[in-house]
């Protein structure tokens, strides 16, 4: 089985206010069509770990590699090329372009990737928000619709280019738990079917059970 | 490679739904632009007719015969006192004639050089002006008309008739309107003139000239050569001065040197003549560029602020778009070409309102007796302005969309993201 996302030797540390070591010699590995969920208490790091591995944050020690890739000190243009074609995120709290419409706001990675004509970026983008079963809200601006409506939207932008690995911070937060349990079949379905690798970080521990493989946090380390 | 369509689409959606600050902004251009183009092509407008004014009727180089005291004294010459320290006591000048010897050769030779327009005789005389028992003092100058016309525009200071008029008649006389309103005489009428040698001699006025200079209108009059000549009693190469027309005024003041050396005459080039004008012209033209230049500034700094604030509005965007897969640089094309956009949607508003401005006052009667034939506001609608002012309105918004747009392509999105 192949590895898409790996993690080795992963140090990190916080220079201000005052040195903390936030992550703590992180080790581990993302296989293909493999859904990981990332549990622990808060302030334990998972979300600075997150930015780590989405190449957000460079600022970091050790290697990281993507399809046996390494991708650490790469420039940040071929960083945000590799983001734009192989990692979707979505976000702690829902973070959309509120000027836009929810149909343009799945549509930007594709245009940015610029693969596809525009109807093939349109039709696609219908079928994820169909598949979220969001669609009626496509010509909305993304300032008109509900928390738990721009999380799916968020989560449907995540889709639009078929990245290699998806990771989400608490990507069902704010759902309801008929919502969260919707968003969770779709994960499941898109890692089983398509091989999909996801990465989640989550506080709900019956939606971490569900996953392949649980991976738990205590101050910057991955004890289990 | 940059996806424009796609960086211009953002801008254009980011534009338009800040369409109040976009216009403020794009605003602030066409103010800086329009005024600009307005101040410049109507102060520019002034200036060419007022160095009209001056510089048309004024020759190039003006040659003539000086009165004045030999260089060299007699007891220069003589050898015996070549080293000693000489003192001679009340100089007087020496006896010469007003006319230029060897007039018209001079004038066929001048006429042949490449650098010269034209060189046109003149005979200048003192005469008076007589109504009964009045006499008025004036100068009497005696011209070409037609070449007067055409070289020194004199049509332009000519009411009431026109040079032709004077070429055609044999003892007509374009009076100085001072005179004509002093004496009240029509068109038409006779004015008896006497020259200082005495003799009263009977011309027709066949039309007014008015130069704007009071002081000069209530004595000058001109006729034809032969008139004057005439009334001189002097033949036909009797000539006092030559006006010299050059197609560049920058060598008027060598030629004025080489005629002063090569003839022994007097040749004063409009240079000398006219310095103390020269600098009024270039303090106008100072204070019109910086007054511009201050308008545009503060229209950059307008953009500048804008910009910035748009930046900070759009913190999230600019977050989301880098985590997905925008670059630095994608996101400062994208505030750069909003930027730009402001600064061409602002110039092109900016150069219509400065045309439609400056036609508008092109309109705006101006009636004054300085200038006879000035009829409304004059402006200088110079293609080069617009020109000018469209690129600095691009210049001053790139610059002032550059640092902003700078700042936008090194915000690090975790920052951004953490905030929440
Ligand atoms: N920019 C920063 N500078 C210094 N310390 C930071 C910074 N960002 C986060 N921290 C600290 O790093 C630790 C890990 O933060 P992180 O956001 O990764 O926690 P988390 O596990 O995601 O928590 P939660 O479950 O509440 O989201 C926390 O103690 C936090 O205070
Ligand atoms: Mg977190």
């Amino acid at each position: 089985m192949s590895t898409v996302l790996e993690a080795r030797h992963i140090n990190k540390y916080f220079k201000k206010p005052i040195l903390f070591h936030v992550l703590r010699d992180i080790n581990f590995s993302v296989n293909k069509g493999e859904f990981v969920s990332i549990m622990g208490k808060s302030g334990c790091g998972k979300s600075t770990l997150l930015y780590v591995l989405s190449t957000m944050d460079t600022d970091y020690e050790g290697g990281l590699y993507l399809n046996d890739k390494l991708i650490t000190n790469q420039s940040r243009d071929h960083l945000s090329a590799i983001r734009n074609k192989h990692i979707g995120f979505v976000f702690q709290f829902h973070y959309l372009l509120s000027d836009f419409t929810v149909l343009e706001n799945v549509m930007l990675p594709a245009k940015k990737l610029a693969e596809k004509s525009y109807q093939e970026i349109e039709h696609d983008a219908m079928e994820k928000l169909k598949m979220l079963k969001i669609e009626h809200l496509a010509k909305k601006k993304a300032f008109r619709i509900s928390g738990g409506e721009k999380q799916r939207v968020a989560i449907a932008r995540a889709l639009i280019n078929n990245p290699a690995v998806i990771m989400g911070d608490e990507p069902t937060g704010n759902l309801d738990s008929h919502n969260s349990e919707n968003v969770f079949q779709i994960f499941k379905t898109l890692s089983e079917d398509e091989g999909l690798s996801l990465l989640v970080v989550t506080h709900d521990e019956d939606f971490a059970k569900q996953t392949n493989r649980i991976l738990t946090m205590e101050d910057g380390r991955i004890i289990s | 490679m940059t996806n424009w369509p796609l960086i211009l689409s953002i801008s254009k959606t980011h534009l338009l739904t800040k369409i109040k600050q976009t216009t403020i902004a794009s605003l602030g251009v066409t103010f800086g632009i329009g005024s600009y183009i307005t101040l410049v092509c109507f102060m520019t407008g002034l200036n060419a007719m007022l160095d009209d004014l001056i510089l048309n009727q004024t020759p190039h180089i003006h040659v003539y015969n000086e009165i004045e005291p030999s260089e060299k004294q007699p007891v220069d010459l003589y050898d015996a006192f070549k080293n000693s320290f000489n003192v001679v006591h009340s100089i007087k000048p020496k006896l010469s004639q007003k006319k230029i010897h060897n007039a018209l050769p001079i004038i066929d030779y001048l006429n042949e050089d490449d650098r010269v327009m034209g060189a046109l005789p003149q005979v200048k005389t003192q005469i008076f002006y007589i109504a009964g028992s009045i006499e008025i003092g004036g100068n009497l100058t005696g011209i070409n008309p037609l070449d007067e016309a055409r070289f020194f525009r004199m049509g332009d200071y000519i009411v009431d008739g026109s040079s032709e008029a004077l070429h055609n008649s044999d003892n007509g006389i374009l009076l100085g309107i001072g005179i004509a309103k002093k004496m009240s005489l029509k068109v038409g009428d006779r004015v008896q003139v006497s020259p200082i040698s005495g003799g009263v001699f009977s011309l027709k006025i066949v039309g007014f000239y008015q130069s704007g200079i009071a002081d000069l209108d209530a004595i000058q009059s001109f006729t034809n050569l032969k008139t004057v000549q005439r009334i001189l009693g002097e033949t036909n190469n009797y000539i006092t001065d030559i006006s010299v027309k050059l197609h560049n005024i920058e060598d008027a003041v060598p030629l004025s040197k080489k005629i002063e050396q090569q003839f022994d005459l007097k040749a004063v080039d409009i240079k000398t003549a006219n310095a103390q004008f020269e600098t009024g012209t270039t303090i106008r033209n100072l204070i019109t560029y910086a007054v511009s230049i201050t308008l545009l500034i503060v229209a950059g700094f307008g953009i500048y602020n804008i910009l910035n604030m748009l930046i900070y509005e759009k913190m999230n965007d600019i977050a989301i778009l880098k985590a997905t897969g925008f670059s630095g640089k994608d996101v400062q094309f994208i505030f750069m070409s909003q930027a730009m956009i402001i600064g061409f949607v602002g110039g092109i508003l900016g150069l219509l309102i400065g045309y439609g401005l400056t036609s508008l006052i092109d309109t705006i009667p101006f009636k004054t007796e300085a200038l006879p034939t000035i009829e409304t506001y004059p402006i200088n609608m110079n293609p080069l302005f617009f020109v000018i002012g469209f690129t600095f309105a691009l210049v001053s918004t790139f610059l002032a969309g550059y640092l902003p747009s700078k700042k936008s392509k090194k915000i690090d999105p975790v920052k951004i993201i953490r905030r929440q």
